[in-house]
């Protein structure tokens, strides 16, 4: 019963709450990972520690990622206008961004493992894989959801006249977006500058 | 469709109406480019040596580019606070339950009193 | 919507349509029978525990005996609070959202409905998946709190918990998700949030408890799962990992958790308790602020339940404060309790009895929470019987007793008959001796020093202790008789039970302006809302000296066109949500993605998410009907 959001209680669209309502418990989720990532940052049993971190490629990856929520947000925008040509051509963008950022977290797991920073072989390896691992696979989500909305655009399911869907999988992608923007931090620069001093 | 009253919007328009200033492709390129000035600043960080300023600058430029995203590509500047509470209240009862734990779990340690 | 009408009756994706029968609670959508199914589902999960408890009291019976092994016996306490905890008492409130959240905001469903038979499926698989591990090399033995170092430990089948909790609680979160909006947004026409019935106030308190909480423990679970199964180094200490991370994490969800079972309760108590009073709550206000401030505090109090471990002592007294600070609006709602009844015209009819005895029975177990909170004391009690009488003092003569004092209120409303009350006196009294001969002698015999956990009950402890468990073994039995009694009374009374009328107990809350049974669509017309306790204000006006006298328009016990729902609307504006086939499809698919996790089975694993996603497909392109399906036809504009 998704009745249009002028008839609910406080004016707003169920759907678009509900992501919201969710959006909040998710920082639960990644912080507890963020947290036990911290506590382990230095325990790496004589393994691979921060040290073995791409910068300047994560920092190429990430700044993808970022990218893709404009172009998610241009999608919105085009959807809204009932372009859904362009719309459709920001949402592969977007997509096509998002598997960039994951092809470069695939290739960055390759060559740590190589490197020895083996996943059952220290607390930090644990946690870092992990940690990474689940935003990787909130990425994956999201691409499967574009690529969906992209093909329903095509059949038809998904109307020029309900940018709400498309606005919908745009707050979930800005959300993985953000979490990125802390993990970059939070994982990434920080301890690289504060262990490596 | 903002731009359009008399067709019949969608709910998600409707709102924005009420708020006047749905921002414009415009707008989002140029959110954009701050954001990505911002990650060079982060990443100077790691090219040039700060000092001990190094990781207040990265913790402020981290909570800029969040608000930036925040607020205009999930557009919770213009809808309603009830948005906003639930992203940075779900945010900041995170931030205070596991620093908490960290807290506790490095000075029993540290203190080594076990 | 045209097209959305030739779809719907075209072919492979229509969707079904009985509304009786099998395949009706199977494609079910509807609120009412989705409680009804959490009902049913939660008392064969009772059933299974009880056997689980049975065992172990008797393995207690006496000192130095075996009736059972110890690894039966590890599996079997871990089973039952498992059981308990999370396919009992959770989903039993979940019944309870199910069936009176619409009904008393006024609403036609829940605001996804097929989301909420998405919970309820989720749920049971998550509960067959538990069980089967009985089948497939034995159940968890390693405590529902699954402590570290042991439960990464292979012999402790943990991998089953870690999952299967994972699947149950993803139900959680989806029904929180849906609970909270429903109530924000869903609400009838002047149903503020200061006109909210209290239990509808204690669900979305209890929902936003579960929505923060479910995350965190999803972490420890996931952690446990990958130290089990796939060799991650979280929590080993081997290669510098910190058992004492669980610990945190699982208390951080643990202390949420146990307001979760127990907010629930103190809802269904505050509307039952002024209804038999014939008086409005003592301090509506209170009460709600309580309700807010128990679940605010109660995420800041986890430590409390590791002042064994290794904490630290600042920690210790700053959560020993705080822990003791939340005995404060605890404390509020019982007082409001009491002066709720105070001088009331109190009807002691069974729902009241169990709810009086929740008051009284839950006081007692918070009075002993207070003792764990002093440090030294904790140091004392820890895993001795004693904390075992506490949180079932606050479970079982709290959580249960409030539910079961819901059953029988809200019976009439179901089935659209009345209980039969002496047998529902009996169970009262059954219950309430039966409880406290078996719980009660457990705060002596945890005092004196009996350990819990411990599969023989040690004979150096003396005499006494064995006589304490004795009683606690024979409480059991009565127990189970009167249990036995109140499923011959449920089955008796769904039978033939005397019809109940619309309004049998003169009634506060909106629910019961409707029929009994319910229609598909709730209410005829939406109704307005001008008043906390509508209903009542609806039925009787105040005199001067503030008694309540009838209201002309509409008797209390006679119910005419003023008071009661209009069928004005109806029929010609309602459109319900079609049931579906897709929850079902989809979370089946969660039975082989969780033993793809368990045997880390990448083929099962691809097989359960393709099948996952072929279910969410068929979920999203599915026709909906008219009126369910919001947006206008294409307006392109320019
Ligand atoms: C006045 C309020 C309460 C206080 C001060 C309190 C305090 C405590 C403390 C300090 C412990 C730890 C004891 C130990 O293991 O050393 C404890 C255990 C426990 N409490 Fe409470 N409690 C309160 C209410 C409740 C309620 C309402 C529930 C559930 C409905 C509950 C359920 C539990 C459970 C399940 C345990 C045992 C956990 C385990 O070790 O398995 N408590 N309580
Ligand atoms: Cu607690």
């Amino acid at each position: 019963m998704t009745a249009g959001a002028h008839e609910t209680t406080l004016g707003l669209d169920h759907r678009k709450l509900a992501m919201w309502v969710f959006l909040g418990s998710e920082f639960l989720f990644f912080g507890g990972f963020i947290a036990a990532y911290l506590l382990y940052l230095d325990t790496t049993a004589g393994g691979p520690g921060v040290e073995i971190f791409d910068i300047p490629f994560t920092t190429i990856s990430s700044f993808v990622l970022l990218m893709s929520s404009l172009t998610m947000v241009l999608a919105h925008h085009a959807h809204t206008k009932g372009d859904m040509r362009r719309m459709r051509l920001w949402v592969l963008a977007t997509a096509g961004q998002g598997a960039v950022f994951l092809g470069g977290q695939v290739f960055e797991f390759n060559v740590f493992w190589r490197e020895g920073l083996i996943y059952g072989d220290s607390p930090f390896a644990s946690a870092f894989y992990t940690l990474t691992g689940f935003h990787g696979i909130h990425v994956f989500i999201g691409i499967l959801m574009l690529l969906g909305l992209y093909s329903l655009t095509l059949t038809g399911k998904i109307k020029p006249g309900q940018p709400i869907k498309t606005e919908m999988i745009g707050l979930y992608w800005h959300f993985v977006d953000i979490i990125w923007v802390l993990i970059f931090g939070v994982v990434y620069l920080i301890p690289e500058l504060a262990l490596l001093e | 469709m903002s731009a359009n009253p008399e067709t019949s919007a969608p709910q998600a328009d409707a709102e924005h109406d009420e708020h006047g200033h749905h921002p414009t492709p415009r707008d989002y390129v140029r959110i954009a480019l701050i954001l990505a000035v911002l990650t060079l600043m982060e990443y100077s960080t790691y090219v040039f040596d700060f000092g001990g300023l190094g990781i207040p600058l990265l913790v402020v430029l981290i909570a800029v580019k969040f608000v930036y995203v925040a607020s205009w590509f999930m557009h919770l500047k213009f809808d309603t606070k009830i948005f906003s509470r639930f992203m940075y209240g779900g945010l900041a009862l995170a931030f205070t339950l596991y620093v908490l734990t960290l807290i506790i779990i490095l000075f029993a340690s540290a203190t080594g009193m076990e | 919507m045209a097209s959305a009408d030739t779809a719907k009756r075209g072919g492979l994706m229509s969707r079904p349509t009985a509304e009786t029968g099998w395949t009706s609670w199977l494609t079910t959508t509807d609120h009412k029978k989705i409680g009804i199914l959490y009902f049913w589902t939660t008392m064969i999960f009772f059933f299974l525990g009880g056997v689980e408890a049975g065992l172990v009291r008797f393995q207690l019976a006496q000192a130095e005996t075996s009736l059972i092994t110890e690894e039966i016996y590890n599996q079997m306490f871990t089973m039952h609070g498992i059981t308990m905890v999370f396919l009992v008492v959770m989903p039993l409130s979940a019944a309870f959202f199910n069936y009176l959240i619409p009904l008393q905001i006024g609403a036609r469903d829940v605001a996804f409905p097929r989301l909420n038979a998405f919970s309820y499926w989720v749920y049971l698989f998550g509960g067959i998946f538990l069980y089967s591990s009985f089948f497939l090399g034995g159940a968890p033995n390693a405590a529902w709190v699954a402590y570290v170092p042991l439960s990464t430990d292979a012999v402790s089948n943990m991998g089953f918990y870690a999952i299967g909790l994972q699947i149950v609680g993803l139900s959680s979160l989806a029904a929180a998700v849906n609970f909270i909006v429903t109530i924000l947004n869903m609400r009838a026409p002047g149903m503020t949030f200061m006109r909210l019935p209290v239990f509808i106030w204690m669900s979305l308190v209890t929902n936003f408890l579960l929505l923060f909480a479910i995350p965190i423990i999803a972490v420890a679970l996931f952690m446990l799962q990958f130290d089990t199964i796939y060799g991650a180094q979280f929590f080993q200490p081997a290669t510098g990992g910190d058992p004492v991370l669980w610990q945190h994490l699982f208390w951080l969800f643990g202390h949420p958790e146990v307001y979760i079972m127990i907010l629930p309760a103190m809802g269904i108590v505050s509307e039952i308790l002024p209804t038999f009073s014939k008086k409005p709550l003592f301090g509506y206000a209170a009460v709600v602020f309580a309700g807010a401030a128990i679940a605010f505090i109660g995420f800041g109090v986890w430590a409390h339940h590791m002042f064994t471990s290794a904490i630290g002592p600042v920690a210790r007294s700053a959560f020993s404060l705080a822990t003791m600070f939340i005995a404060v609006p605890t404390g509020i709602k019982i007082f409001n309790w009491v002066f709720t009844m105070w001088g009331g015209k109190l009807r002691l009819n069974t729902a009241m009895l169990f709810s009086i005895g929740f008051v009284s029975m839950f006081t007692i177990g918070g009075l002993s929470g207070v003792t764990h909170a002093i440090v030294p004391h904790n140091a004392q009690q820890h895993d001795t019987y004693y904390v075992v009488a506490h949180f079932h003092y606050v479970l079982f003569g709290g959580a249960l007793f409030g539910l079961v004092a819901g059953m029988y209120y809200w019976f009439p409303k179901v089935t659209g008959k009345l209980m039969n009350e002496s047998l529902g006196k009996l169970h009262f009294w059954t219950w309430l001796v039966g409880f406290n001969l078996t719980f009660g002698p457990m705060h002596m015999s945890g005092l004196l020093g009996q350990p819990r956990r411990t599969a023989v009950l040690p004979g150096e402890l003396g005499g006494t202790v064995e006589i304490y468990n004795l009683l606690s073994t024979i409480g059991y039995v009565v127990l189970v008789v009167s249990s036995l009694i109140f499923i011959t009374n449920l089955i008796k009374s769904i039978k033939g039970g005397e019809p109940a009328g619309l309004d049998p107990w003169d009634a506060r809350t909106l629910e019961w302006l409707t029929d009994s049974p319910p229609k598909h669509y709730n209410f005829g017309t939406i109704p307005t809302v001008t008043h906390r306790d509508e209903f009542w204000h609806r039925k009787y006006a105040e005199d001067e000296t503030g008694t309540p006298v009838a209201v002309p328009a509409g008797g209390s016990e006679e119910h005419d066109a003023a008071v009661r729902d209009s069928e004005a609307e109806a029929e010609e504006h309602i459109h319900m949500p079609d049931p579906s086939y897709w929850p079902l499809v989809m979370t089946s698919g969660m039975l082989p993605m969780g033993y793809a996790l368990l045997y880390a089975s990448i083929p099962l694993g691809i097989v359960a998410v393709l099948w996952m996603l072929v279910g969410m497909f068929g979920w999203i392109i599915e026709p909906v009907a008219e009126g369910d399906d919001d947006e206008p036809e294409p307006v392109p504009a320019h």
